[in-house]
């Protein structure tokens, strides 16, 4: 089974935002980048996935050189090799376009990749590609067995959920609980420095979008504390100041 | 200009996010909507109090439940035949991965998480939230077709609207494009759904266990409100996945959050940091959630609870 999972390189949830150069950039200062959350479970269900099956995971990202330390990680989580399209990644269209061309160079079974990147958070990335492939895409999944040429997924609805039965190749766009995290361990990090990371310059450079500037939200008010015994106060809060109720 | 909008319809009904999308595109110009699978005209008429001028109607039986591929084909067909120039669409689990086929087939510049109207006085600008709602972009569209996802709860329901002419729409769809086969669908009856609502009351791991959420689901029902969690407590299965809000759960923007029992992890906040107010009830007066609330109670939730539920009781009767 040969699987491609596709990873954003992205601040950690933690991180405080800020911009830069008359707000027209993001302030990388003091900001640790990691896997994207949705991107590490789609990676953990493809090790177990190859655990299963047998067959190899190719990680590819769409990203400048400071990306290498995460893509490094998801080799040491056990990815086999990787791929990075030396680019920043712009826009969306941009990306995806990337991702179907190299999809196009090997025969994959699956692609994955998170349901949505935690920087952007567009979740339209797994559709494009699809789209580009001519292939059918799912998103959020959940759930995702494999058996044979077949899948079985449980796609996420709004108030539920819904299961699908599938045939392979297909994109899907991952959440969880489709995987736990995995923790890479000595030996992974070990063999991680050894594995290929091969370095492609990008196929094309349509992008459909340019960021004009950044702002960020106004800064909240301070708490107005109520005492448990007053619950009233709230009531009459929420109804006369706030006019929420 | 003419806009074309997806209208998401949940049991029969249009969705208030839908409405929310007709809403905003009336704003841009002429407005028609896309229904796909059963619907009652009556219902799709009703898209007119919003601004639509025309609701297509897709009624092919195979459309009633949402299927990513067909949905795409069918909406980029209406836009095709609509000549719009402007696709707008609520941002919800479904339209995210239909519209991302959809710009890939039109070659539209797709921006998601739009929070208001465009700038257009120098060229087309749309602000959009990024960083789960701690920071926005101003991006700029430069393909002549365009799609929007509008973020939920952004945008101010018009209802000021006649009925709209509902008119039969006929897309081929291939065979091929229905290769996806759902086996069962699990879905919470009735129940007001959590990205929608505007008034949302969570729980965290605070209130024990989840033989314990009673207070919250009453207090819910008093204020008409969806009820959410923290990621521990759907990690814990107190609670089924689709109520987990926070970073990688769902994020919320309705105009009151009641938190109570949790702490209020950055991950957490994530997702309900667009919330136009925030109540926060935990016993401990050191929990970080209180430094992102507007109103604040140092307290025991099932001392708290019960008291707050009885009040609004009397203040909404």
């Amino acid at each position: 089974m040969n699987i491609l999972v596709c990873i954003t390189h992205v601040p950690d949830t933690t991180s405080r935002i800020a911009f830069t150069n008359d707000n027209t950039e993001f302030d990388k200062n003091g900001v640790q980048f990691i896997i994207g959350p949705y991107d590490d479970y789609a990676l953990a269900r493809a090790v177990e996935l190859k655990e299963q099956n047998g067959g190899k995971i190719t990680v590819l990202n769409v990203g400048e050189a400071d990306s290498d330390p995460t893509i490094r990680k998801a080799l040491a989580i056990g990815a086999d090799e990787a791929i990075r399209v030396n680019a920043f990644p712009s826009d969306s269209f941009f990306v995806a376009n990337q991702i179907a061309e190299v999809a196009k160079q090997g025969e994959y079974d699956l692609i994955l990749m998170g349901r949505e990147s935690i920087d952007f958070n567009g979740g339209m990335v797994h559709g494009m590609v699809g789209e580009l492939l001519g292939l059918p895409s799912f998103s959020p999944v959940m759930q995702l067995e494999v058996e044979g040429g077949s899948a079985k997924l449980t796609r996420e609805i709004e108030g539920g959920k819904e299961k699908l039965e599938v045939s392979l190749p297909f994109v899907a766009g991952c959440q969880e609980p489709i995987a736990e995290w995995k923790i890479p361990n000595m030996r992974g990090i070990m063999s991680a420095r050894t594995k290929p990371l091969n370095v492609v310059e990008p196929a094309d450079n349509t992008a459909h979008t340019s960021i004009a500037a950044y702002e960020l939200p106004p800064a909240k008010g301070v708490v107005k504390m109520i005492d448990a015994d007053n619950v009233q106060e709230l009531v009459d809060l929420l109804k006369n100041d706030a006019k929420v109720i | 200009m003419s806009v074309l909008v997806f209208i998401e319809l949940e049991e029969g009904k249009i969705k208030k996010s839908s409405r929310e999308a007709i809403s905003y595109a009336a704003a841009l110009g002429e407005t028609t909507a896309v229904a796909l699978g059963n619907a009652d005209a009556a219902e799709l008429a009703s898209a007119g109090a919003n601004g639509a001028a025309k609701v297509l109607h897709v009624a092919d039986d195979r459309l009633n439940a949402g299927l990513i591929q067909p949905y795409a084909e069918a909406v980029a067909a209406a836009a095709t035949s609509t000549g719009s120039d402007i696709v707008v669409t609520a941002k919800s689990s479904l339209a995210d991965a239909v519209v991302g086929r959809v710009a890939a087939k039109l070659g539209a510049g797709l921006v998601s998480n739009v929070t208001a109207l465009p700038d257009t006085s120098n060229g087309f600008v749309v602000k959009r939230s990024i960083y789960t709602g701690k920071a926005f972009a101003n991006v700029s569209i430069t393909t002549d077709k365009k799609i929007l996802a509008i973020k939920k709860n952004a945008i101010e329901i018009k209802e000021d609207g006649g009925d709209a002419a509902v008119e039969a729409f006929s897309v081929e769809l291939a065979g091929d494009l229905f290769g996806a086969n759902i086996t069962a669908t699990e879905k919470a009856e009735g129940d007001i759904l959590l990205p929608e609502a505007d008034i949302v009351v969570s729980g965290g791991r605070g209130l024990k266990g989840p033989e314990n959420w009673a207070v919250i689901e009453d207090l819910a029902s008093t204020l008409g409100a969806a009820t959410g969690c923290s990621k521990p407590v759907s990690d814990m299965d107190w609670r089924p996945h689709h109520e987990h809000v926070g970073q990688t759960g769902v994020k919320v923007s309705p105009t009151l959050y009641v938190a109570v029992g949790i702490s209020g992890a950055i991950q957490h906040l994530a997702g309900v940091n667009s919330s136009k107010y925030i109540v926060v009830i935990n016993k401990d007066e050191e929990a970080p959630f209180f430094k992102a609330a507007d109103y604040g109670i140092v307290g025991d939730a099932f001392d708290v609870l019960p008291k707050l539920n009885e009040a609004l009781k009397q203040a909404l009767a």
